[in-house]
């Protein structure tokens, strides 16, 4: 099915995706093999299991879709794993556990758990713990419901790893993962009158260390950064990030093109990153009047535009994500390629994920699009690329480099070559 | 005679896409475009026009019975597996807008 969400937990070793259908798969990386050394770990399915399903919301007669839309990572406490997934309406906390331990000699029980003739005990049994095969459990532990009018499609958990927001086109929520029959709402832009509506927030997140401030994006290509201190509904930010436009060159699709579809602060929590249609831009949390660096992402698009507007896929959502030094940001585009930027050389790169354009093990090609006239051999003409081959979510390990990169329903986990 | 100032290529698109669609909004990133945004969805008539849809999906089998189904009617009294689907709405109900 369709990825439509890919996770990193915190210590890498765990790769999270959900799909359209509601699923969720964990993949796991294996061991550093001793008779392999120069191989680093590969990644192996862990665990899978439905996470939603397919709801009717009978007062609106409309369908609430399965699809996960995110999956965000608790950090560990303990030897289970936690993780938040949601789809528009519902979040859920599921536990995944390993078991590789059984009980066996029951005093009450046969092997087969049927209740023994209490009659026929004649002496005491004491169970034994005897190892069995892995079994990976997932298990639903809190179900967040009904606080969501409009559709979520953020969430994110608090450095302080007991509270967690939720976001929709309209609302914020937090909520502590304690507790699911109640949620504070902590952003409100809904307008009295609908007809009033000019903006929706596309993405929030609470800051990496600051367990009182997060941010939030909208359709406008604004960031708001809020302090849950100053009060308790932050309607009213504490910082305002838009960068100023020439008015000489607005045009119908000015706003379109500045939604910003994803924002993700910087492990140092000094910046934070946003990704609109053409572009990634890096923001000093210090600095609100514009942002410090601008990467273009496929710039060449901005000639197609009114066909993109056609076919919809001006109202993509890409997603961006920062290395774990914040030295390099990644972000997806069309024809299944995806771009990688270093801010510290400003050099950039173009690969592909696709079966043809790689082998395992093999090195990938570094790809270009032909914007101009004459097209160089292993370029690519703008007018051949397949925009229904879109890279939306891509995640880079926490500490390492390793990539994971969603392509339709295909997901493809690249690593740095070993020297 | 050369313009001094080249046409933004975003202008040049916006120029196609008004010629195309004359009667598009005036307010573009505006009301109608994030009211559709919120009403994301499929909108189907009730709760049995959704569970038919779905039905549909799953089920395999032609709308038209087969053959063992020819054979349950005037025979005895049909139960409701029997009988052949109802075929779903095609076209949601004006009520439903």
């Amino acid at each position: 099915d369709i990825i439509s969400t890919v996770e990193f937990n915190y210590s890498g070793d765990l790769l999270a995706t959900g799909d359209k259908g509601g699923r969720v798969v964990i993949f796991q990386r294996e061991q550093e093999n001793k008779s392999r050394p120069h191989s680093r770990g590969e990644y192996n399915v862990y665990s899978t299991f439905q996470s939603h399903e397919p709801e009717f919301d009978y007062l609106k007669s409309l369908e609430i879709e399965e699809k996960i839309n995110k999956i965000r990572w608790l950090p560990q406490q303990n030897a289970a794993h936690f993780l938040l997934s949601t789809n528009d309406k519902t979040i859920k906390l599921w536990k995944i556990s390993e078991r590789d331990k059984r009980a066996e000699g029951y005093n009450l029980k046969d092997e087969d758990g049927r209740l023994r003739d209490p009659f026929r005990i004649t002496a005491l049994r004491v169970p034994i713990l005897k190892p069995m095969d892995l079994m990976v459990e997932a298990s639903p532990r809190r179900i967040f419901a009904n606080a969501h009018t409009y559709h979520i499609n953020s969430i994110s958990v608090n450095s302080d790893h007991e509270t967690y927001l939720s976001a929709d086109d309209l609302r914020i929520n937090l909520w502590h993962l304690e507790i699911t029959d109640r949620s504070f709402n902590i952003v409100d832009i809904k307008p009295a009158n609908m007809e009033e509506l000019t903006e929706v927030i596309t993405a929030a997140e609470f800051h990496p260390h600051h367990c009182n401030v997060f941010v939030y994006s909208s359709s406008k290509g604004t960031i708001r950064l809020c302090d849950m201190r100053s009060s308790a509904l932050c309607d009213r930010h504490s910082k305002f990030f838009e960068e100023p436009e020439d008015p000489s060159s607005r045009s119908f699709f000015s706003e379109i093109i500045s939604s910003i579809s994803d924002v993700k602060f910087s492990h140092s929590g000094r910046y934070m990153m946003t990704r609109d249609y053409l572009s990634v831009k890096v923001w000093d949390l210090n600095m609100e009047n514009r942002p410090v660096e601008t990467y273009q992402v496929h710039e060449y698009l901005r000639s197609k535009l009114c066909s993109l507007y056609e076919n919809d896929c001006i109202f993509d959502k890409f997603e961006c994500c920062w290395n774990g030094s914040d030295s390099a940001i990644m972000t997806g585009s069309y024809n299944n390629f995806f771009r990688m930027f270093d801010r510290n050389t400003r050099r950039d790169i173009t690969l592909e994920a696709s079966r043809e354009s790689s082998k395992p093990r093999a090195i990938l090609k570094p790809r270009k699009v032909c914007t101009g006239g004459k097209r160089k051999k292993d370029e690519i003409s703008v007018d051949s690329l397949d925009f229904n081959k879109k890279i939306l979510h891509t995640a880079w390990h926490p500490m390492e480099n390793i990539i994971a990169v969603a392509a339709t329903n295909n997901l493809y986990i690249f690593q740095d070559k070993i020297n | 005679e050369m313009e001094d100032k080249v046409i933004s290529p975003e202008k040049v698109e916006e120029a196609k896409l008004k010629a195309r669609y004359p009667h598009l909004g005036q307010k573009p990133g505006g009301s109608d475009f994030l009211r559709k945004r919120l009403q994301k969805g499929q909108k189907y008539f009730d709760s049995g026009d959704y569970n038919m849809a779905k039905a549909k999906m799953k089920n395999k089998q032609l709308p038209t019975a087969a053959p063992d189904k020819t054979e349950v009617t005037g025979d005895h009294i049909p139960t409701p597996q029997d009988l052949p689907q109802r075929k779903p709405s095609l076209v949601a109900s004006k009520l439903a807008g």
